[in-house]
């Protein structure tokens, strides 16, 4: 067991080449992905908190609940999409880093959206009517609220990171895990330990749990850097 | 100039959720004289002034300003001012820019504003960070910057100490003088003859009776207003 540890934390320090590869892999997906859920996410969630349309409660419920989307259904769903039989399967995107991307897009914008609905919500209810009385309406108003709310914004973006970098059942599905193309931190870590490969898993471990420290400490340093700058 | 006032109100009334806040009534303000809006809580001072600033629209009735210019000449300070997350100059700014000024002269008009009304050691602040009373004072700084033809504030010493109520009182002088006409709800009936000419006093909805200041005090008119200034209410 420590030897395992012991061969993790070697294989990190070592930069080993393999282990680096599986890292950026990883990165770059769920990096993408959440650069297209906060594009997609953003805007949504703004519409959301201050459109009045015939049922927006339910949209509320339905994207809350979303959310708490399980990986493995939303990989099942994009492996449909994608498979050669299926409506999208002339892109051959299956298994393949884009497949990935969009899988894990899907997966996080409900988190975007719904996070940013709701800071978008409150901020509004708070500055609405003072924005009007200065003459502000409709864009420029709402694009005021979100500059101003652009740290609790952010934080919905980087719930969003740590989701998806940490999932593992949509990125299974859809990429396949293929050695050198798809594999990532979490199928690969999957893998090895079902292979009794434990130093390569626990490297991996060590450096998924590292990202996702440092993105919670980075969310609440920028939270506490904004609250005593701005208020 | 091409003034904005008498604003009319004929027939103005305001309902919201099956209750009526606000009868039907008629009623004309003049430039000149400052207004002040009595009544206790509940008897619809905040709700008529976002009908005359336009923050509301009437049930029914129509509220009319004599001409309607390219960018407001109207403003509001209300309670609880909202501040956006930036220097309080940068707040003045925003205003000012969505007012429609030239991009040219909104710094030095910024920076006039925050000095009339004592703040020029603060302009790089947060205004977020401000103290309430600075925070008010930042808000009339938004609404000087503008030069506005009316000046609505709702009871814009609620939650300030007798200190800065004294300064906001000074500003809202300062506007006087410089010849916006002001209307301003209040609870504190001295506070209404420090800074009125005039008192409008509403109850349950309507106004009970309109009165110069001098005749408000010593003789009201109405029961209600009676009862009010004696400091006995008479729903209580």
């Amino acid at each position: 067991m420590l030897e395992a540890i012991l061969g993790g934390l070697r294989l990190v320090a070592t930069l080993d080449l393999r282990l680096w590869e599986i890292v950026a892999l990883s990165l770059a997906v769920s990096l993408s992905a959440v650069a297209l859920a906060t594009l997609l996410g953003l805007p949504l969630g703004a519409a959301i908190a201050v459109g009045r349309f015939p049922g927006r409660q339910a949209v509320i419920v339905v994207l809350n609940a979303l959310m708490g989307l399980p990986p493995v259904v939303v990989g099942l769903f994009v492996y449909l999409l994608l498979s050669r039989a299926g409506p999208l399967g002339d892109l051959g995107l299956l298994f393949t880093p884009p497949a990935m991307v969009i899988a894990q897009t899907i997966l996080i914008l409900p988190i975007i959206a719904a996070l940013a609905r709701q800071a978008v919500e409150d901020a509004w209810r708070e500055y609405e009517e003072q924005l009007r009385s200065l003459g502000v309406h409709g864009l420029r108003g709402a694009l005021t609220v979100l500059w101003d709310i652009r740290f609790s914004l952010l934080t919905a973006v980087l719930a969003g990171l740590g989701r998806a970098s940490a999932e593992v059942g949509a990125v299974m599905i859809v990429g396949g895990n293929i050695d050198g193309v798809t594999r990532v931190m979490t199928t690969t870590i999957a893998l090895e330990t079902s292979k009794g490969d434990l130093p390569l898993a626990l490297g991996l471990g060590m450096v998924l749990i590292a990202i996702v420290l440092a993105l919670n400490a980075a969310a609440q340093m920028i939270r506490d850097a904004a609250q005593r700058r701005y208020g | 100039m091409n003034g904005i006032l008498p604003l009319r109100l004929e027939r103005v009334s305001f309902a919201a959720g099956g209750r009526t806040i606000i009868d039907p009534l008629d009623l004309t303000l003049e430039a000149g004289a400052s207004t002040v809006i009595l009544g206790a809580n509940g008897a619809g001072k905040s709700v008529l002034m976002r009908l005359m600033h336009g923050l509301l629209a009437p049930s029914t009735g129509r509220v009319a300003w004599s001409s309607e210019g390219p960018r407001r000449r109207q403003a509001m300070v209300f309670q609880r001012p909202v501040m956006l997350r930036r220097s309080a100059l940068a707040n003045v700014v925003y205003a000012i820019d969505a007012a429609g000024v030239p991009v040219g002269q909104q710094l030095r008009l910024a920076r006039e504003a925050l000095q009339e009304v004592g703040l020029a050691y603060a302009a790089g602040r947060p205004a977020r960070v401000l103290s309430g009373g600075e925070q008010q004072r930042l808000a009339l700084a938004r609404a000087w910057a503008l030069h506005p033809e009316v000046l609505f504030l709702d009871e814009p010493t609620a939650n300030l100490d007798p200190g800065a109520t004294r300064e906001i009182e000074a500003v809202i002088k300062a506007f006087d003088v410089a010849g916006t006409k002001i209307v301003m709800s209040t609870h504190s009936l001295g506070q209404a003859r420090r800074l009125g000419d005039e008192v409008i006093f509403l109850h349950q909805g309507r106004v009970a009776e309109r009165a110069p200041i001098d005749r408000f005090f010593p003789q009201p008119a109405s029961p209600e207003a009676a009862a009010f200034v004696k400091g006995e209410l008479p729903w209580a």
